[in-house]
């Protein structure tokens, strides 16, 4: 491990516990607040956002500077020691570095933005205190996770964010529904968990410590590159992944977390929580490396993930479910770029998505929230979040409808926006890589075919809710009308940053240097030594065929843009209540493939049944409650019965058996 | 020195005793057999004391004294028993049946 010299360290700890302690302090005092004052509206609006935006602050003027004390930037410092386990310990200890660091100004800066704009969505509602409360709490533990220096402090954070996640998306829980999707959400990640738990226990088996910077150092030396142990670490760490990041199998719980409000879905569900996977890769990106086989899984997943949400994607009417499937669909992009090796791809399109797709969340938010009022004024009951309902918006909602336009754009991939950066290295990066691997090269069509479904749908979306004609009703028109300013300030803020987003990382072609890839370097050379040491690192693309790809992948974006632009106004929509069944194909992708029925069928029954039928029947009712509780207390009464014949209350046997056992005490004694 | 026939009769005074408390269903015999038991080992320390020196005379002192203080206090309990059963048959009092 790299010991800096102690005074960086002391201002590391310092400045890293504030960043952490400060979002904890502001749920501690919004759950004070929910559970003793909760009318006090105007603390909350204060405090909620306001701990956020200090954390921002502290990590941007305390914590990074200290970053240059290190060494390569990375400065790990030890807060106390968590679990002694003999000679060797697990420490509550933080690490900053360059890939954190770009981690916590997202978490931090973007959760500042939606936490002002979910002031604005939440005022009304009673729970806002306790909705804070939670938000806060999940700021706290994001940036556990993403400073933690050791995988089981990360666990700690991994597991908070669930918990914070879990609890936003029921957050309205006296529907049922939203209660079961929070609980669906638990459940899937449990399992990625359990993935997460035995990559744990496999690298102690293997490194006997669990600290980021001593496995990455030690790496090389201690496993073999495309060994069985070091691909059984990564393919059990890519199932936390997958659970984590809502990647196929187990991605079927992001949708139904759009149950929460829309805040939550920005900032947990699209920004910041489902891209912990792609930030755990990143971080042990040597392990990948040396491991061909987890690679090209992690990528192949992605690709898959990426190609197959997006279909869905195409056939949903929730304006939030589209932006849901897209989530997913992108998360697997990322995938695609860091299972490759592209490593700073990946984190750049974390960081890009962050915005572009934060934006369309709250953007959804505003449209929701004016949709909300004018069925709430007319006494409506039609779904609010229904894009057969809407149409026309724009001329209600300029500022959003631009800003939505730009987040489309970047999304699509059309340049300058900052999308088509960051997507355009990962596809790069695939089709590089399908140089030498010819799998890759599959992934890097499955990707491009995302990439036209991607901005067919987008282009769906916006069609259907900002322009043609209106379909909410005459006089709900009346009462619709742009969001405050509040909400629409952050959206301006992330529309700048959507639309600039991608000088992080402006390729050389264009005049840039790079930036975020040199930023990254420290981090991800570990990872690129190894692949170089085994002879597998992909070889450059031609100046040629460079921009042949980036001429491919826009036509491709602008072509669907039109197409699905055109094709979703090219013929009247009907409003949900007249709409028809859906019927062929179309109805397959408007029921996601089935596949939570599959589950359903497949697994969740089977379990429900064994559990009712064996477990509960057999083993707790039959062994544990029949044997194992009655048989005890059966056993004791026979026990007992038999010592009952013994008192038979007549003084005369008593007397004889005290006289048998006294002539025997004593033919004893005489014996002996 | 009569110390062999001396122990022979208490033994079988003693013998005596345990019998009658075993097979005597009177409460007041079962308790004269008690006391009987106690004389008989009396008899014991008299007759050791002609061996031992003068502490086993001693002895049966402290041994008379709690007699009589059992005999006062064993005889009570009886009085109570026949008053609340109206018998002193060690067969009908069982009310500690299990």
């Amino acid at each position: 491990m790299i010991e800096a010299n102690s005074s960086v360290q002391s201002t590391v700890a310092l400045w890293g516990s504030l960043v952490i302690g400060l979002p904890f302090i502001g749920f501690l005092l919004n759950g004070a607040l929910a559970l003793w004052k909760p009318a006090s509206k105007t603390a909350v609006a204060l405090i909620g956002p306001g701990v956020v935006i200090a954390a921002c602050a502290a990590a941007v003027l305390g914590l990074f500077p200290a970053m240059a004390g290190g060494e390569d930037g990375q400065v790990v410092v030890t807060l106390w020691h968590w679990l002694p386990v003999g000679s060797s310990s697990i420490d509550a200890a933080i690490q900053i570095d360059h890939l954190s660091a770009v981690m916590v100004l997202i978490v931090t800066g973007v959760g500042s933005l939606i936490h002002l704009f979910a002031f604005g969505y939440m005022k009304e509602d009673e729970g806002v205190a306790r909705f804070f409360a939670y938000l806060n709490l999940f700021i706290s533990f994001m940036l556990v996770l993403v400073l933690s220096a050791s995988m089981p402090v990360m666990f700690v954070g991994w597991e908070g964010v669930a918990l914070c996640s879990y609890l936003l998306i029921g957050f309205w829980y006296t529907e049922k529904a939203n209660a079961d999707a929070g609980r669906k959400a638990f459940i899937m990640n449990r399992i990625g968990d359990f993935g997460f738990l035995v990559a744990m226990f496999l690298t102690w088996g293997a490194f006997g410590t669990l600290n980021f910077a001593e496995i990455v150092a030690r790496a090389p030396s201690v496993l073999t590159y495309g060994g069985g142990v070091v691909t059984a670490i990564t393919l059990f760490m890519f199932l936390g992944c997958a659970g984590k990041s809502a990647q196929i199998p187990l991605y079927t719980w992001l949708p139904d977390a759009m149950a929460g409000p829309t805040p939550v879905s920005a900032l947990i569900h699209a920004a910041t929580m489902v891209t912990a996977g792609v930030y755990l890769v990143a971080r042990t990106n040597v392990l990948f490396a040396m491991a061909p086989v987890s690679s090209s899984v992690v990528a192949g997943v992605g690709a898959l993930t990426a190609l197959f949400a997006a279909t869905i994607g195409l056939r949903q009417y929730d304006i939030k479910k589209v932006l849901a499937y897209s989530t997913v669909s992108q998360l697997g992009y990322m995938f695609v770029g860091v299972g490759t090796g592209a490593i700073t791809a990946g984190v750049f399109h974390l960081a890009t998505h962050a915005f572009f797709k934060a934006l369309l969340f709250l953007g959804a938010g505003s449209v929701i929230h004016a949709m909300h009022h004018a069925y709430h004024s007319t006494h409506s009951h039609d779904d609010a979040q229904d894009m057969r309902n809407m149409g026309g918006l724009a001329k209600h909602m300029p500022v959003t409808a631009t800003l939505m336009g730009i987040a489309t754009l970047a999304i699509a991939g059309v340049p300058p926006f900052s999308g088509f950066f960051s997507k355009d290295e990962i596809l790069a990066a695939a089709y590089a890589a399908g140089q030498t691997d010819p799998w890759f090269k599959l992934y890097w069509a499955m990707g491009l075919v995302a990439a036209a479904l991607t901005a067919f749908y987008m282009a769906r979306l916006m069609a259907m809710t900002f322009f043609g004609s209106s379909r909410t009703g005459t006089e709900e028109q009346q009462h619709l009308h742009e969001a405050p300013w509040i909400m629409t300030g952050p959206l301006v803020i992330l529309g700048i940053l959507s639309l600039a987003g991608g000088l992080l990382n402006l390729p050389a072609f264009v005049g840039g240097n790079a930036w975020l890839e040199h930023w990254l370097e420290p981090v991800t050379a570990p990872g690129q030594a190894a692949r170089q040491a085994a002879g597998a690192l992909p070889l450059a693309l031609s100046h040629q065929t460079e921009i042949t790809l980036i001429v491919l992948a826009v036509a491709v974006a602008i072509l669907f843009l039109v197409v699905g632009w055109r094709v979703t106004l090219g013929r009247p929509i009907p409003t949900a209540r007249r709409a028809p069944a859906e019927s062929g194909f179309w109805k397959v992708l408007n029921q996601k493939y089935y596949v939570d029925e599959i589950y359903d069928a497949a697994i969740v029954r089977p379990v429900l049944f064994i559990s009712r039928a064996f477990l509960w029947k057999k083993i707790d009712q039959g062994l544990i409650d029949d044997a194992g509780v009655n048989g005890a207390a059966d056993l004791s009464r026979a026990i007992g019965w038999l010592g009952s014949r013994l008192q038979s209350g007549q003084v005369g046997l008593y007397v004889a058996l005290f006289v048998v056992g006294a002539l025997y005490v004593i033919a004893a004694a005489i014996r002996f | 020195m009569l110390l062999g026939p001396a122990l022979a009769v208490s033994a079988i005074l003693f013998a005596i005793g345990v019998l009658g408390v075993l097979i005597r269903r009177n409460a007041i015999v079962v308790f004269m057999c008690v006391e009987l038991m106690l004389n008989a080992v009396n008899l014991t320390l008299v007759a050791f004391s002609q061996v031992h020196g003068v502490s086993g005379q001693i002895f049966v002192f402290f041994v008379m004294t709690v007699a009589a203080a059992e005999a006062a206090v064993g005889l009570a309990i009886i009085l109570a028993i026949f008053r609340h059963v109206r018998s002193v048959d060690l067969t009908h009092i069982n009310l500690l049946n299990g």
